[in-house]
């Protein structure tokens, strides 16, 4: 089975088609996620936005299998990573797509390290389960990538202990790991929101530098547009467990669309003269457990029109540019609708 | 008239020389043998209504700073006036009342406040440690708070946890503002919360300062944040201010090449990310043993002869911009 849409595929480093999936709780389901496609060709960096509880790390771990077993259900839709059809797998078939084509780094390093083993030891053991290298060489190797993430006395450093790094340090260290084995995809959740600006900066530069330098594919989760708008070729928009948005990251961020990507954009202090007042988006998001019918934003919706309702949008245009919304784009009835007001 | 000029520019608040470290470790008497340097000889001045941003690096010193300036942290040097009266030294009733002119807000609102009491109670809680209040004083006097911060009559009787980060931050902010104090301190206000969120509390902070021209003291990692919210800004290293002066300026044309190297890394629309040629990799040094001279110097990429002697906050030309730097004076 691993060999099935390999071909077909051969351009994609991972593509979600449609994926739905739900959390059930004693008090419902929490619809987590509603037919959510998203596209990241070989090499590409890719930028997932959104704001917290949007869906951007369940969207990811769904894909690499990380979601709690049991705990979730899958309600529709496909996610294949350089062909492979993940969500039909099982642990080990997952493990070995971990290992080789796909590594995570999320926001606390520290969870990710083992704190009773030295760092060494840590890195050249994932390099010698997936490359079978000798000790001698997983050394090497080892010491030639922590001196790639800027980290003076490499040799030192793999003598430490985790809690004997700083933050910046040990993100460093992971981000080493998760490239140690040369994956075709390197997925980064939200990787420097607890960590200094000046750190964050370096980080960004240190996993783009190498992703392009290998043609590593990057998936960046974050809350934060600035810091996606300095890395990613591409944008992806979500709210509410939905993709309301996607494009180019300076056609997106310089002329959005969906007026979520727009309020959001507006509710930055980034833009708006000192003192004055920003504008903020009206009411919360939605209970993903009871949302509401049509468009999601919709309660929140300056543009709302009847329509928005009692439909939901789904996500229309040329592949490279895509919104989600009534009001946008040029179907016969979104211009009737528009015409309506 | 010139009795209400002098009212509106005179310091709120006022830090001298202010000095804060913490035992690091002790001997078997438990006397401390080496000290945590979190604070180390901050100068700083807030005029009645405007707001002070202060960023920095994590652990540069902000929070102590915050936590001194309010009385959670004790001193043994330098000194802190609220409105021209020193707190450290007050006492008794003198001492309450200047305690009641100066509030903190903390970036978590969720463990600041007391999850088994109802709204009403935890807004008007400074009121009734102050005491001289009936119950249905307080809780119309919380109404009144609670509708100055955008909650709704029927939160009042609601526990916290029935709320969002954000209303629960408004809570925060009624109970800070209960007092009527001059000075508020904002200690991350917004870091926990959404970028739509924040735009909220921000609003309501702007708004609240308008209408009783409150006194800021805010604390930051988002120099977006400051530059909208506040007139003048200080930047921390190492438990010192290296730059401070008007916000535009610092912010604008920074002189001290730590805060260049801050404003080159924090992500921008406009800029793209630096090179890692012009970003400098490098932590706090520790504070347990000061640097000898600048303290800036093992990280600093224009650090030359003269480096190694203590640099001093100078004011640059005849603005209100300092730094501390030999090279800034430029
Ligand atoms: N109670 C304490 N005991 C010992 N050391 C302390 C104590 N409080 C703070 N420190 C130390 O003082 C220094 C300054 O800490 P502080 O919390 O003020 O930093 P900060 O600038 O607020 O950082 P952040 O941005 O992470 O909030 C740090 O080295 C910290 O570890
Ligand atoms: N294990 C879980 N059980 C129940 N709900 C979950 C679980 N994990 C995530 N969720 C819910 O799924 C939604 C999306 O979460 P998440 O993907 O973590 O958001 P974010 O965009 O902040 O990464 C949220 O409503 C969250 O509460
Ligand atoms: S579909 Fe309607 S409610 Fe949704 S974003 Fe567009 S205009 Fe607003
Ligand atoms: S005094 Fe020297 S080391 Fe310190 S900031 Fe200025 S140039 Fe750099
Ligand atoms: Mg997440
Ligand atoms: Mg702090």
């Amino acid at each position: 089975m691993m060999t099935t849409g390999i071909v077909e595929s051969r351009g994609q480093a991972l593509a979600i088609h449609n994926l739905s999936l739900e959390f059930p709780t004693f008090s419902g389901a929490i619809k987590a996620l509603d037919n959510v496609s998203i596209n990241v060709a070989k090499a590409e960096i890719v930028g997932i936005v959104g704001e917290s509880g949007c869906g951007k790390s369940v969207t990811t771990m769904a894909a690499t299998g990380l979601l709690p077993k049991g705990r979730y259900r899958v309600t529709g839709g496909s996610v294949r990573i350089f062909g492979h059809s993940t969500l039909a797998m099982d642990e080990s078939q997952l493990q070995d797509v971990r290992g080789k084509m796909v590594s995570t780094i999320f926001q606390e390093p520290m969870n990710a390290l083992n704190p009773t083993i030295r760092i060494g030891k840590q890195l050249t053991d994932v390099i010698m389960r997936h490359e079978e290298a000798s000790l001698t060489d997983a050394r090497r190797i080892a010491r030639d990538i922590l001196a790639d993430m800027l980290i003076g006395e490499p040799e030192r450093v793999m003598n430490l202990y985790p809690f004997e790094l700083s933050g910046g340090m040990r993100q460093r260290v992971l981000i080493a790991m998760a490239f140690s084995c040369n994956p075709g995809l390197i997925i980064a959740d939200e990787p420097t929101t607890a960590l200094d600006v000046t750190v964050q900066a370096v980080i960004l530069r240190l996993i783009q530098n190498r992703a392009r330098r290998t043609g590593t594919s990057v998936i960046f989760i974050s809350h934060n547009v600035a810091v996606v708008s300095q890395l990613c070729d591409r944008l992806y928009v979500m709210y509410a467990g939905r993709i309301v948005e996607q494009g180019a990251t300076r056609t997106v961020l310089d002329a959005p669309q969906h007026p979520y990507t727009q309020a959001l954009l507006r509710c930055l202090p980034e833009r708006v003269a000192p003192k004055q007042e920003l504008e903020a988006i009206t009411g919360a998001v939605p209970n993903l457990m009871h949302p509401p019918a049509g468009c999601y934003f919709q309660p929140r919706c300056k543009e709302a029109v009847d329509l928005c309702r009692s439909r939901s949008p789904q996500l229309e245009g040329a592949d490279g540019r895509q919104v989600a919304c009534w009001r946008r784009g040029v179907g016969p009835e979104i211009s009737e609708q528009g015409s309506r007001q | 008239m010139t009795e209400r000029v002098h009212t509106i520019t005179r310091p709120v608040l006022e830090v001298s020389d202010l000095n804060v470290r913490f035992p690091a470790s002790r001997d078997w008497l438990g006397r401390p043998t080496s000290h945590v340097h979190a604070v180390n000889g901050v100068t700083l001045q807030v005029r009645g209504g405007r707001s002070l941003g202060i960023v920095g690096e994590s652990g540069c010193g902000k929070s102590t700073l915050a936590q001194a300036i309010i009385g959670l942290a004790p001193y043994e040097q330098g000194r802190v006036a609220i409105d021209g009266q020193d707190f450290q030294t007050a006492q008794g009733r003198q001492k309450r009342d200047l305690r009641q002119k100066m509030q903190i807000v903390f970036q978590d609102p969720q463990s600041s406040l007391d999850r088994r009491l109802p709204v009403w109670r935890l807004i008007s809680e400074p009121l009734h440690i102050r005491g001289g209040h009936s119950n249905a004083e307080l809780h119309a006097k919380a109404e009144q708070l609670a509708a100055a911060v955008g909650l709704r009559p029927e939160h009042l009787d609601r526990l916290p946890h029935e709320f969002s980060g954000g209303q629960r931050q408004r809570i925060a902010i009624a109970r800070a503002i209960s007092t009527d104090p001059d000075l508020l301190v904002l200690d991350e206000p917004t870091s926990a919360l959404d970028v739509s969120v924040q735009a909220q509390i921000v609003n309501l902070l702007l708004k609240l300062q308008r209408e009783r021209g409150l006194t800021y003291l805010l604390i930051s990692h988002d120099v977006a944040l400051v530059r909208h919210f506040c007139d003048d800004v200080a930047v921390m290293y190492l438990g010192q201010i290296v730059e401070s002066g008007p916000a535009d300026e610092v912010l604008g044309n920074p002189r001290h090449p730590y805060t260049q190297t801050l404003l080159a890394s924090a992500p921008s629309f406009e800029t793209p990310l630096p090179t890692l040629a012009e970003l400098r990799i490098g932590e706090l040094p520790n504070n347990r043993k000061l640097p000898t001279g600048c303290f800036y110097r093992e990280r600093c990429a224009k650090a030359v002869a003269g480096c190694e002697a203590p640099q001093v906050l100078q004011r640059l030309g005849d603005g209100r911009r300092q730094a501390r730097c030999h090279l800034a004076q430029g």
